[in-house]
């Protein structure tokens, strides 16, 4: 048993994916921190539960996806102020871009594992390049419109 | 042309120890966190556009606690074993001490995990 092996550096679309996944892990990683002090800065740390405690679930919501829509049930009272901005939308907008490529692409990778039939490949490899499209068409719309 | 590596069952019963059980995990809670992000946005534009039924409970499942004490789990996980890929891969030198930083990964993750699952325990129980 070997594991799949790196690829050769250079330009091939394995290699580019390769590297990509690697680099946005660490953007991810960036965009994260970024994001969580984003929330503590702009008030998540009042919504605090039992007055004690932060509510991971709705600190997360802030952190990495902090759209009018996903945080409204938490009880932060200027969301339009502090969030509402081409800042906090172009970070959303970056975030989905890569963890659905990075998500998407490993996908590809776990099944071109188990898949060897180059037709089932192609076809699949289509399938999940829709999908992508879907994913950001649809992410980007759901931001910009609220 | 078969696949040259073993992926599958044969993959299972190699004995790889702890570097391949942090490859199996790495590849679960990928396609995990693949098929929580996907359903959960599906689920809420269902539920915000037609306000259904199985998308608002899908929902609730998302947000109850334990659901979110797996999800963490496998992101804290995915993120912490990804680190350690990306500085090996990067640093190839690195490779030769590949089992004491799987369990280094590991003491990094437990408290780590603890911590942020015992607050989160604590708002559950603390009836909020
Ligand atoms: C800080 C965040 C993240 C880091 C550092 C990270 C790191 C990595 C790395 C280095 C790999 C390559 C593994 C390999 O080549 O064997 C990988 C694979 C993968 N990642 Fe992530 N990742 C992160 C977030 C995510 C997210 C949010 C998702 C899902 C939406 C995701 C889904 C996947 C999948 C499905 C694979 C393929 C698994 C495989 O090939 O076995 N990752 N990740």
């Amino acid at each position: 048993m070997s594991s799949r092996p790196a690829p050769q550096i250079g330009f091939s679309f394995e290699y580019m994916m390769w590297i990509f996944t690697r680099l946005s892990g660490l953007a991810m990683f960036l965009l994260s921190f970024i994001g969580f002090a984003g929330a503590f800065w702009l008030g998540a740390r009042m919504y605090l539960t039992n007055n004690s405690f932060v509510d991971i679930g709705a600190l997360a919501r802030w952190t990495f996806f902090p759209n009018p829509n996903h945080v409204v049930n938490t009880n932060i009272p200027d969301v339009a102020v502090g969030w509402a901005n081409a800042w906090w939308q172009i970070m959303q907008i970056t975030i989905l871009f890569l963890g659905a490529t990075h998500g998407l692409n490993g996908l590809r990778v776990v099944i071109e594992d188990y898949i060897d039939r180059s037709w089932l490949r192609t076809l699949l490899r289509g399938l999940i390049f829709l999908l992508w499209i879907f994913v950001m068409l649809f992410g980007i719309y759901v931001i910009q419109a609220s | 042309m078969a696949l040259k590596r073993n992926v599958g069952l044969k993959g299972l019963k190699y004995r790889g120890g702890g570097p391949m059980l942090a490859w199996a995990l790495h590849r679960i809670s990928g396609l995990a966190m693949v098929l929580f992000v996907g359903m959960h946005i599906v689920a809420s534009f269902v539920m915000q556009q037609f306000g259904s039924d199985w998308a608002t409970n899908l929902n609730i499942v998302y947000e109850s606690t334990y659901f979110q004490l797996i999800i963490i789990f496998l992101v804290y996980f995915h993120a912490i074993n990804g680190m350690r890929i990306i500085i090996l891969d990067f640093w190839p030198k690195l490779l030769e001490y590949q089992r004491e930083v799987t369990w280094l990964q590991w003491m990094l993750l437990i408290p780590m995990y603890g911590l942020t699952a015992m607050v989160m325990m604590l708002i559950k129980l603390g009836g909020e």
